[in-house]
């Protein structure tokens, strides 16, 4: 196994530990956003409840709150997007450094300076 | 590394999405409606001249060197994946990273803001998430100070000649991290706490934010890094552009 598979297996298995233990250690726990915490945060500094002055366009085009599975559809569609270019980025990169022969290869010294 | 790379980002929006979604909450940015008007226009004007230089990089980035495009996008879509992913913390509660410091390393700050507001705009309409108001002092968190810290750390690492990909985790992580500590400050600046005024205050929403996002701010170092690979690996050519690009763009 090269240095770089070592350090990327590793960091991978990291990253699991490190977003899934919480759920683990904390059983019962509510994971609520911590936006949340923010704003009951900000009503107890301030002494008294806080209305916001303003509320979502989309909550006030629909007459309510965003339910919780249209919610995670536009998440899903967030992260879709997001993953979907990065795909083919790495794909593109990837396969054309595969197949494209040597040409692409400029050996530089540069770009420890990035 | 794409298919590795599809599953582990399947596999960590599932559980992602299991574990936080059906509570309703909504992570980390300050709320619509949460800041006083006088604010959300000071933070908005402070971000206008970084978004104007972002805009004039990205056009000149488009014109000269159209090779780096593509990395462009991919830094944009980095942020788009990763402040969709709602992670739980040892608090308790959940958070989402920023994902704005692989494009502060590639392209600077200025290009960088533009990015994090589009995605600011598609979760402030769509999501309920953040929001119009707070916009202005959304982006300049997320997507300049956060930004602005990594692109810092990451030229000090470099002078200091400390290990690329070390330095690269550790930028991206401390401009999380930084994230979410210049949020407190607006929230404390807003809301000053009737005994301990401003400071207090502050130490009060530190207390919220900062022990949530600490692991985040590793995996997002972790993540940053990655990529940052994979690009060392595939995408030489793009990156050396880039670099000498960098002389005339970025000075």
């Amino acid at each position: 196994m090269s240095r770089n598979t070592k350090i990327v297996l590793f960091s991978l298995l990291a990253v699991i530990v490190l977003a899934l233990a919480p759920l683990f250690a904390l059983r019962g726990a509510e994971f609520g956003g911590s936006d949340d915490a923010g704003s009951v945060k900000v009503e107890e500094v301030t002494g008294e409840e806080y209305k916001p002055w303003f509320t979502p366009v989309l909550e006030q085009i629909i007459g309510g709150e965003l339910p919780g599975e249209v919610e995670s559809l536009f998440f899903c569609i967030q992260t879709g997007l997001g993953v979907g270019v990065l795909a083919y980025g790495f794909g593109y990169l990837v396969a054309r450094k595969k197949y494209g022969g040597m040409q692409e290869e400029k050996p530089s010294h540069k770009e420890e300076q990035l | 590394m794409t298919t590795v790379e599809k599953k582990i980002m399947s596999f960590s929006i599932v559980a992602g999405l299991v574990f936080c979604v059906p509570q309703t909450a909504l992570a980390m940015h300050i709320m619509e409606g949460y800041l006083p008007p006088a604010f959300c226009i000071g933070w908005g004007a402070i971000c206008l001249p970084f978004l104007a230089a972002g805009v004039i990089t990205i056009r000149q980035l488009v014109q000269q060197h159209r090779k780096s495009i593509l990395l462009l996008a991919m830094a944009g879509a980095f942020v788009f994946v990763i402040s969709s992913l709602k992670i739980p913390s040892v608090t308790g509660s959940c958070s989402h990273m920023t994902g704005t410091g692989l494009g502060a390393i590639l392209f600077g700050v200025p290009a960088t803001s533009v990015l994090g507001l589009i995605v600011l705009v598609f979760q402030a309409l769509l999501l309920a998430h953040g929001g119009l108001t707070t916009l202005g002092a959304n982006t300049f968190s997320m997507a300049i100070a956060g930004p602005l810290l990594t692109w810092g750390v990451y030229q000090a690492g470099k002078k200091l000649r400390l290990p690329k990909l070390f330095n690269v985790f550790l930028a991206a992580m401390l401009g999380d991290l930084l994230t979410y500590c210049v949020t407190s400050v607006q929230l404390a600046l807003a809301y000053p706490s009737a005994e301990g005024g401003m400071w207090s205050s502050m130490m009060e929403f530190l207390a919220v934010f900062a022990p949530t996002q600490l692991p985040l701010a590793i995996i997002e170092g972790i993540l940053t890094m990655l990529v940052m690979m994979g690009l060392e690996t595939y995408a030489k050519s793009e990156l050396h552009e880039l670099c000498c690009a960098k002389g005339g763009l970025f000075k």
